[in-house]
């Protein structure tokens, strides 16, 4: 437990640290977020729009 | 065996490979922080050694050196990219470039950010008109033109062109940004900030930072490869093999039919109209 | 070759003359910006005196990239630019012209008010000529620059401030060795040699690359 307090202080330069390593965290999660999502996104798009064209668009015809 | 690099060259087949590449390279770099951040907490002195240590804060270290070499690594990478793009004129480039430039500009703004809080305790200010601090500023400038220029620009070829232009101008500026901010004045030129040098860092320490960089550096092509494989789809959404693609894999989750007029308004209009809105 | 490059500067000149308010806005755009600091800062001599170089330059590269956005915007908009692209000239000689008529209808009026400014500060007659042979070596570097991004910004919705987010970056080491010039004058003028060295060297480097670029970036934008 004393371990744990003692690392978790750093020497007491614990805000210094912390701030450091938790930015950095949450930015490279951030991004890992962004990229999955907007690409979920972009999917249900494309189906949706594949989707709407087998509906129009009679078969055999050029879109 | 033979591979035909340039089949690669193509969106269309570079898109499967870059999905297999992009969980290796993920896990690998996952792996590799970890180490990192395990070795640089726990095996490493509580001081950074010298005429003038530093308490345990210099663990910033870790992250602040390594995500400064890659914001610059990941400009050069862009400004190559960017330089085949308008010199072969490969689509593949363009995105590749436009794939890297977010990543980068996040390593450059967490340089600033850890760079500060290393400067707090270390010379008792979180900003300081440093030559070094002022160049990563500007770089972090440069990628946020790149951006915005791109992204400004409705015509994918000529945003994707213009962006590229820039980023060759900018890189051609950046030395001489450089040596402006680190030499303003010309008379005396000499040693104004101190030199770093590698070779002199306690080995646990140099160990942890460049397993980090190695980790940073395989993280920025699994997060490049990822928006690479977005910014295909959204470009190529209109294409077959998209299509194809899509229906193998059951249409997606949503099922809530859109209303007709707004349909045949998506369809009239076709990838352009329909890419605004998402960014990748 | 060189008539064209005539013609295009003659034109672009008599244009703007028809239509001075352009040129003076930009003008009086920079002596406002001046004009305003020493209300916020204060107007203690010394102060003024050691701001005065920076915030007669950074005044200046504010007012020529205000500019910039009319660079080719008209040319664009009434279809001149696209024949300019097709008249079988070396589009670079074009662009040149086009530069160098920009910056005589708001470079150069900079460099004629700035003693004005100057006085202002209360700088001395010495760092005044500094400034204004600073300025003449250094706005011509910033037109060229802005060619650049401004062919790249060509007919975008809020090109403007896109402009500004592109080029002021690359306007740093003119406005670096341009203030230094004048700050250094005044303790040692002597020392000042170096600062339009490199200056000079910035504005042969522009010559030479920034037209082309400008070219291929407005052959990017046109397409």
């Amino acid at each position: 437990m004393q371990g744990l307090i003692d690392f978790l202080s750093q020497g007491g330069y614990a805000f210094y640290v912390w701030s450091a390593f938790g930015m950095t965290f949450a930015l490279l999660v951030a991004e890992v977020v962004v990229l999955r999502r907007s690409r979920r996104t972009i999917l249900q798009r494309v189906g949706r729009l594949a989707r709407l064209r087998t509906q129009n668009v009679p078969p055999g015809e050029p879109s | 065996m033979k591979i035909n690099w340039f089949k690669y060259a193509s969106p269309t087949a570079f898109y499967p490979v870059a999905g297999r590449l992009v969980p290796v390279f993920g896990v690998a770099a996952l792996a590799l922080m970890l180490f990192a951040l395990y070795w640089g907490f726990f095996e490493t002195p509580e001081r950074l050694g010298g005429t003038n240590p530093q308490k345990e804060y210099y663990r910033i270290i870790f992250i602040h050196v390594p995500a400064a070499w890659m914001s610059m690594w990941l400009y050069l990478v862009l400004a190559a990219w960017s330089a085949v793009g308008l010199v072969f004129n490969t689509r593949l480039s363009f995105m590749m470039a436009n794939a890297v430039a977010p990543t980068g500009a996040i390593f450059t703004f967490l340089a600033l950010w850890t760079g500060a809080f290393w400067g707090r305790p270390s010379w008792g200010t979180y900003w300081d008109w440093d030559p070094r601090l002022t160049s990563e500023l500007i770089l972090f400038f440069l990628y946020i033109g790149f951006m915005a220029l791109h992204s400004a620009i409705d015509d994918n070829r000529r945003a994707d062109q213009a962006a590229a232009l820039l980023a060759i101008v900018g890189l051609v500026m950046l030395p001489i940004i450089y040596w402006s901010i680190n030499c303003p004045d010309p008379n005396n030129c000499a040693a104004l900030h101190q030199r770093s040098s590698v070779t002199d860092i306690e080995s646990n320490i140099l160990t942890a930072m460049l397993v980090m960089t190695l980790g940073f550096w395989l993280y920025s092509f699994a997060a490049a490869f990822a928006r690479l494989r977005n910014i295909i789809l959204l470009r190529e959404q209109d294409s077959a093999w998209v299509r194809k693609m899509v229906d193998e894999a059951g249409a997606g989750p949503s099922s809530s039919p859109p209303p007709g007029a707004g349909a045949a308004d998506g369809l009239d209009a076709g990838g352009h109209r329909a890419s605004r809105g998402v960014s990748v | 070759m060189l008539n064209v490059f005539w013609c295009i500067l003659q034109r672009d000149l008599t244009l703007a003359l028809r239509r001075r308010t352009d040129v003076l806005t930009t003008l009086f755009f920079f002596v406002i910006v001046v004009s305003l600091f020493p209300l916020g800062v204060g107007s203690e001599r010394e102060l003024l005196r050691m701001l005065g170089p920076g915030v007669v330059w950074v005044a200046a590269l504010l007012a020529s990239m205000l500019a910039l956005e009319r660079l080719f915007a008209a040319d664009y908009d009434d279809g001149t630019l696209e024949q300019l692209l097709l008249a079988g000239q070396p589009l670079s000689l074009l662009v040149l012209a086009k530069i160098l008529a920009h910056w005589l209808l708001t470079g150069l009026p900079l460099v004629v008010v700035a003693p004005l400014m100057a006085m202002q500060y209360s700088l001395e007659a010495t760092a005044i000529w500094v400034m204004m042979a600073a300025l003449a070596l250094g706005t011509p570097v910033l037109s060229l620059l802005g060619a650049i991004g401004a062919a790249l910004t060509l007919g975008l919705r809020g090109g403007g401030i896109l402009l500004s987010l592109l080029i002021l970056p690359l306007y740093i080491p003119v406005l670096v060795y341009g203030a230094g010039a004048v700050s250094v004058s005044v303790i040692e003028i002597a020392d000042t040699q170096p600062y339009f060295a490199l200056l000079g060297a910035f504005l042969l480097g522009g010559l030479v690359l920034a037209p082309p670029a400008a070219a291929a970036a407005l052959r990017i934008s046109m397409e």
